[in-house]
């Protein structure tokens, strides 16, 4: 096996490349919007932009942290959904909204919490226990508010869709991404929770006998990430001014993306949370340049997707060589044996 | 000498040791029938409710309503079997049910088979590309199939562009097909019970069937011992590209009227069955019938939450805790199988 300090070397060199590869990606895309449309460049058209990917930028954030250990939620959107869900419910019945933000938060951390214990304590693949509360928080959404909709929320919440923070051009949930993501960038790259963040995604066996304790910070970081979710929930809910049962649906994919795009390896142990940013914006703008040249919104996926493949081909030319087995899927015998496998490559 | 043996006919990875393949048999018993039981109760427990669960209109809708499901069961237990995941199905059905089905616009009098053959046509070409990108650029399918899934479905939509194929254009002999039957069983039924039972003979007892477990169970060793790994993974990714395709046709049979949105989250819902079905989601293990028998149970729910009055809103919720439940018992059942195997080695080395 290659020493790990020089696979870390590589994966900085790598990321570095990647990150000045997407800041250019971004500028085109900029060049791009501004040559096709002259209502690109103009602050409302930022505003916008911004306001319409808050809430995917916010779930990024934890689930960069998710994939760079090694593991994967994508029960994400199902929590934004079961959130925005209970929030109506409460809200219909006359709850007062403090304790409905509270009531929020706590399921959200239950919610993440579940994932997270499933993984680490019953020893289960993070990819099929997030398939199964994918559904599962998603027919919690369903039970509570069924086909109704509640919309009769106070004028005082539903702004933050239209209204920007006080003296800023900045919408709310920009400004919550931005705080975020200065803190969960803190976390992942200047404290040891970060490096064993790292660490734990490159070589679990490792981690565990160099006494990082995997299992509880993974189980932390599926909580947070609930957390984090159902925080978006909330934005979510506001901006719309509406929750039903579906608020989100299928938001779990563009997360992912996003964050594949951001230079972070699905197989764990890679990525920066700079490059994830990036990663946003180019999504962002990339949706935001399409729709102003009228080309099928809908469509835009076939954009996402070849960038998502340009993504994991890009470094994957450099290393073409080295197995492609993703951590999540080698549960635990798998991963001693592909280790074992490692050493004859 | 007798582990020799054991590792020349099982190349499988299965782990030495002269009881393992009857255990291994063993427990591949258990998963069956654990789901087996799972069923039954479920449909007792629902008829003594409520007896209309049991009649003839009801089973019929029932196993129509598994047909595509438990089709795209079956390319997706190929594909989990190799530790690897194909989320582009759905996608994959929606453009060929559209592009399929929408052949019958311009002309009325295609025959039927030709409109099958353009939507297995579709479905291999997306396979086969899917495939291609796995096997020979080796990056995880995860990531792949998720990029497909977007890609594929932007296509639908700019083919779709707004439109639908709308019953009228179907003609008779096309709309029939799932309601076709014989001596009350619905003929389509058959049909897929017949290619699933193909499907499941292949992997279990073919040469190339038994190495997509062995890929699974441990791909470095698979490729040490000299299986060829890239073109097994490519097959299964064209096999369940191809499926999907067929079920696209069967989906518009089915439903008469595809828009864009055809066959979105089938995906997830498919992979559940799977799972469900006794599949394990880090490949290796698992047989293409659970797979079957846990998209059966899939709709079996759904069906008796209709006739049982319960809201459908419940369904989701349920087929996530199932799925939930379906794993952990997998992961409880190879634990101890570890367990027994390990007393099994100390026995023999003493």
């Amino acid at each position: 096996m290659e020493p790990d300090r020089h696979r870390l070397g590589v994966a900085a060199q790598r990321a570095l490349r990647w990150e000045s590869g997407l800041a250019l990606l971004v500028v085109a895309i900029v060049i791009f919007g501004a040559v096709s449309s002259a209502q690109f460049l103009t602050p409302t058209n930022f505003f916008n932009t911004g306001v319409t990917s808050g809430e995917i930028a916010i779930m990024a954030l934890p689930m960069t942290l998710i994939i760079i250990s090694g593991e994967i939620d994508l029960s994400v959107a199902s929590i934004l959904g079961a959130s925005s869900a209970l929030l109506g419910y409460l809200w219909s019945r006359h709850w007062p909204m403090l304790a409905i933000f509270v009531m929020v938060a706590l399921v959200g951390i239950v919610a993440g919490l579940i994932n997270g214990l499933l993984v680490t304590r019953v020893g289960l693949p993070s990819l099929a226990v997030t398939i199964g509360t994918l559904a599962l928080y998603r027919g919690v959404a369903l039970i509570l508010l069924g086909p109704n909709t509640i919309s009769n929320f106070p004028a005082s919440y539903t702004n933050i869709g239209v209204i920007a923070v006080p003296r800023t051009d900045i919408p709310w949930n920009v400004a919550i991404f931005i705080v975020l993501a200065i803190i969960f960038g803190t976390v992942l790259h200047a404290t040891a929770t970060g490096r064993s963040i790292f660490a734990m995604g490159a070589s679990p066996e490792a981690a565990l006998f160099a006494g990082i304790r995997v299992k509880r910070i993974k189980t932390t970081l599926f909580a947070v990430s609930g957390l984090v979710c159902a925080m978006a929930g909330v934005l979510w809910t506001f901006r719309l001014a509406t929750a039903v049962q579906n608020n989100g649906l299928g938001l779990e994919l563009d997360v992912v993306a996003v964050v594949l795009l951001g230079g972070v390896s699905i197989f764990g142990g890679k990525g920066s949370l700079l490059g994830v940013v990036l990663g946003v914006i180019a999504f962002a703008a990339l949706q935001n340049a399409l729709l102003l040249t009228n080309f099928n919104q809908e469509a835009t996926g076939i954009v996402i997707g070849a960038l998502l493949l340009i993504s994991v081909f890009a470094p994957n030319v450099a290393s073409f060589r080295r197995a492609a087995v993703p951590r999540w899927v080698r549960g635990r015998f798998g991963a001693q044996s592909s280790s074992i496998g490692a050493d004859h490559d | 000498m007798t582990t020799a043996v054991t590792q020349r006919q099982e190349p499988a990875g299965a782990p030495p040791g002269a009881g393992s393949r009857r255990l291994t048999e063993r427990v591949f018993r258990i998963r069956e029938s654990g789901i087996i039981a799972v069923l039954l109760v479920f449909v007792a427990v629902t008829t003594a409710i409520q007896p209309a669960f049991l009649n003839e209109q009801n089973l019929k809708f029932l196993l129509i309503n598994t047909t595509v499901y438990a089709l795209l069961a079956l390319g997706e237990t190929m594909v989990v079997v190799s530790r690897n995941v194909d989320l582009s199905i759905g996608s994959v059905l929606g453009l060929s049910a559209y592009v399929s089905a929408g052949l019958f616009g311009p002309h009325p009098g295609l025959p039927v088979p030709v409109v099958f053959l353009a939507g297995l046509g579709i479905g291999l070409a997306c396979g086969i590309a899917n495939g291609l990108m796995v096997a020979i650029g080796r990056v995880p399918s995860l990531v792949v199939t998720l990029a497909t899934l977007y890609i594929i479905r932007g296509i639908d939509i700019l083919i779709v562009g707004g439109n639908e194929v709308v019953a009228q254009t179907l003609p008779n002999s096309f709309t029939s097909i799932p309601r076709a039957s014989v001596l009350g069983v619905p003929y389509l039924a058959i049909v897929i019970a017949v290619v699933i039972g193909l499907g499941a003979y292949y992997l279990r007892s073919f040469r190339s069937g038994r190495e997509l477990y062995a890929i699974g169970s441990n791909p470095e060793a698979a490729r040490l011992a000299g299986l060829p790994v890239g073109r097994r993974v490519l097959a299964a990714f064209t096999a369940s590209g191809g499926i999907a395709g067929l079920a696209g046709v069967l989906w518009a049979a089915q439903y008469q009227t595809v828009d864009s949105t055809a066959g979105t989250g089938y995906e997830l819902t498919v992979i559940s069955a799977v799972v469900v079905g006794g599949v394990a989601i880090f490949g290796g293990s698992g047989s293409a019938v659970g797979a079957a028998i846990g998209a059966l149970l899939l709709s079996s729910i759904n069906s008796a939450l209709n006739v049982l009055g319960i809201s459908q809103l419940w369904l989701e919720a349920i087929s996530g805790f199932l799925l939930l439940l379906a794993i952990t018992l997998d992961r409880v059942i190879s634990l101890r199988l570890q367990a027994a195997l390990r007393r099994r080695s100390a026995g023999v080395g003493t």
